[in-house]
């Protein structure tokens, strides 16, 4: 038996292949969903595990498939494939190593709110993944898992991969179906939401992929089963991209509520030449730079403790400064990123990112005066809550908590 | 007449049959990553021929090639080396790594080598944080990875492909003669 829910290829060999999938439970679960349960009833079950989306927002995932209305038709199930925040690879290690599981999950997600057509949009990027995704169909749809009259009941269904073509923005649901539907990969506004107004304006479920690679072992074991690892509010095991200055950078799968501390230090074998610990980034670029006191490494990791500390979980994609890393430096890489990736559809945004990243660029070729400091920390300040989508208000946080908890290492910077 | 229809009928046919019927537009990034794959980027040409087969305007083509950045609107290198310089890589010397390289090719980023074979370019995470430094090939309509990178085992693979393109082409010319 497998210590892992998720990563499970790495105890068994070659779980990639469909007939070493299915010896080891795959697709009982599928199989039980589609013969033995109404698709309310798959809806409950994942409403009652409690799992939450582990693409960064960490909505309960059931409540989602609930929202999907009766009376449009038809509806679809979009998998987020686009895995593109700086600091994480699990989604990417999932697929390459589990895919069938992934796949499954996908499958339930469409068996229970009736889709049938499921699309998995991939980051262009994942072209290897992306035809390893399509044998891994072409193989279920040989073995009657999909297609028509699935398990001789009256449901059929295909799944399809999109690729995508380098735009982070696309990773944004909104925009990933604008994607899907041939156009820029631009945000729409909200509402209306995807769950009644989704691709080609139809209902439509997005899940990430580490949500849906949960599903099977819901519906297959229970809910009961599924919250006896992590926290009440926080259910289930998670993936955590832990990278930056330690020793052992890499995917640790872990119940939610484990520590910082934890994952750092036993995991993670500690930082680089043993130097000091200087701050912690637990959402990628997108996050906050909290300093790694006692206090915050004791944190455990879950949606409801680490907003405690000022700063969203994520997607639990942990960065690691050490005592020789730069804030400042750390916030002109993030800008840059966050320049480059703005789609250019919102004012704050657009303009608020370009100014930011140029302010930084004077920082380090060593141009910047004092006041740029304060310079800096207003414009992000008037760029929060005013972007249409979260692209512009990640951009933000790295900067304010930057300028405030270390504020020396941007006066280091300025022009003497 | 519509050249990548020809080329491609049979793979076209099957890219707009996994769009639902008359949501045929789905299909123009991958038909934008079919009329890349022969030359590396997607002549004006292409842009009308997918718009045709699409029922679009060729702006509107246009458009999606300046919006996402695996696609080419100017012919580079046969093989575009583009190494990840985000946050997580950097914090793992990947800056550097890249500095070397354009050096080792002797080109800055975004040039292509007189060779004709390689550009080098820097670009946003590419979800490999944990084997910084690393780059990802982009180059006969395929993208490979290549992580846990050092600047010895770089440019092996820079010379590997070069040997192999010096023998190809030798063995062309000897064919021809």
């Amino acid at each position: 038996m497998s210590e892992y829910l998720l990563l499970r290829h790495r105890d068994i060999p070659n779980l990639d292949q469909l007939s070493v999938y299915r010896e080891n439970g795959g697709f009982n679960a599928f199989q039980k969903a589609v013969t033995t349960m109404k698709p309310s009833e798959v809806i409950d079950l994942v409403r009652d595990s409690g799992l939450r989306g582990r693409g960064g927002a960490g909505f309960p995932t059931g409540v989602k498939w609930s929202f999907l209305p009766n009376d449009l038709w038809p509806h679809y199930v979009v998998a987020n494939a686009d895995e593109s925040e700086p600091g994480t690879y699990k989604d990417r290690e999932i697929m390459e190593g589990n895919p069938f599981q992934f796949i499954e999950g996908v499958m339930i997600a469409c068996y229970a709110v009736q889709a049938q057509r499921g699309y998995i949009y991939l980051r262009g990027e994942f072209w290897q993944i992306g035809d390893k995704l399509n044998a891994c169909i072409e193989n279920l749809e040989k073995a009657g898992l999909l297609g028509d009259d699935i398990f001789g009941k009256d449901y059929s269904l295909r799944l399809f991969v999109h690729l995508g073509a380098g735009a982070y923005i696309a990773g944004e649901e909104t925009a990933m179906l604008e994607s899907l539907e041939g156009m820029r990969g631009q945000p729409r506004v909200k509402p209306p939401f995807p769950a009644v107004h989704g691709v080609y304006n139809r209902p439509t479920v997005i899940n990430n992929v580490e949500t849906l690679s949960n599903v099977a072992g819901i519906v297959e074991h229970g809910a009961d089963w599924f919250r006896k690892v992590g926290t009440q509010k926080s259910p289930g095991p998670k993936i955590f991209c832990l990278s930056g200055r330690v020793k052992k950078p890499g995917n640790y799968e872990l119940p939610l509520g484990t520590t910082f501390r934890e994952l750092i230090f036993e995991h993670g074998g500690g930082i680089i030449d043993d130097a000091k610990i200087k701050a912690i980034m637990p959402a990628g670029a997108s996050s906050c730079l909290i300093p790694a006191t006692d206090e915050a490494l004791d944190t455990p990791m879950d949606w409801e403790s680490v907003p405690a500390l000022g700063c969203a979980l994520g997607s639990a994609s942990v960065m690691i400064l050490d005592e020789n890393t730069s804030a400042a430096w750390v916030v002109s890489k993030t800008l840059h990123f966050f320049h480059h990736e703005s789609c250019g559809k919102c004012t704050p945004c657009r303009e608020g990112t370009y100014w930011m990243d140029k302010l930084m660029q004077r920082f380090m070729s060593g141009q910047a005066k004092s006041s740029d400091i304060d310079i800096l920390h207003s414009v992000a300040s008037q760029i929060e809550g005013t972007c249409l989508c979260p692209l512009g208000e990640f951009s933000i946080p790295a900067v304010l908590t930057g300028i405030e908890r270390f504020r020396e290492d941007f006066e280091a910077l300025v022009r003497s | 007449m519509n050249e990548l229809m020809e080329k491609y009928r049979d793979e076209i046919e099957r890219t707009l049959d996994k769009y639902p019927e008359g949501l045929q537009r789905s299909a123009v990034m991958p038909l934008l990553y079919l009329a890349q794959r022969r030359e590396g980027y997607v002549s004006k040409q292409s842009i009308q021929d997918i718009a045709e087969i699409l029922d679009i305007n060729p702006t509107e083509v246009a458009t999606l090639i300046g919006f996402y950045t695996l696609f080419y609107e100017e012919p580079g290198g046969r093989y575009r080396i583009q190494v990840c310089t985000d946050i997580a890589c950097a914090l793992r010397g990947s800056e550097q790594f890249f500095k070397d390289l354009c050096d080792y090719l002797e080109i800055k980023s975004g040039e292509t080598t007189s060779d004709g074979l390689f550009t080098i370019e820097s670009v946003m995470c590419l979800a490999a944080c944990h084997h910084a430094p690393m780059f990802q090939v982009q180059g006969d309509g395929e993208i490979s990875y290549h992580e846990n990178q050092t600047l010895e085992s770089a440019k092996a693979f820079i010379e590997e492909v070069r040997r192999k393109h010096k023998q190809n082409n030798t063995s062309t010319e000897e064919s021809d003669t």
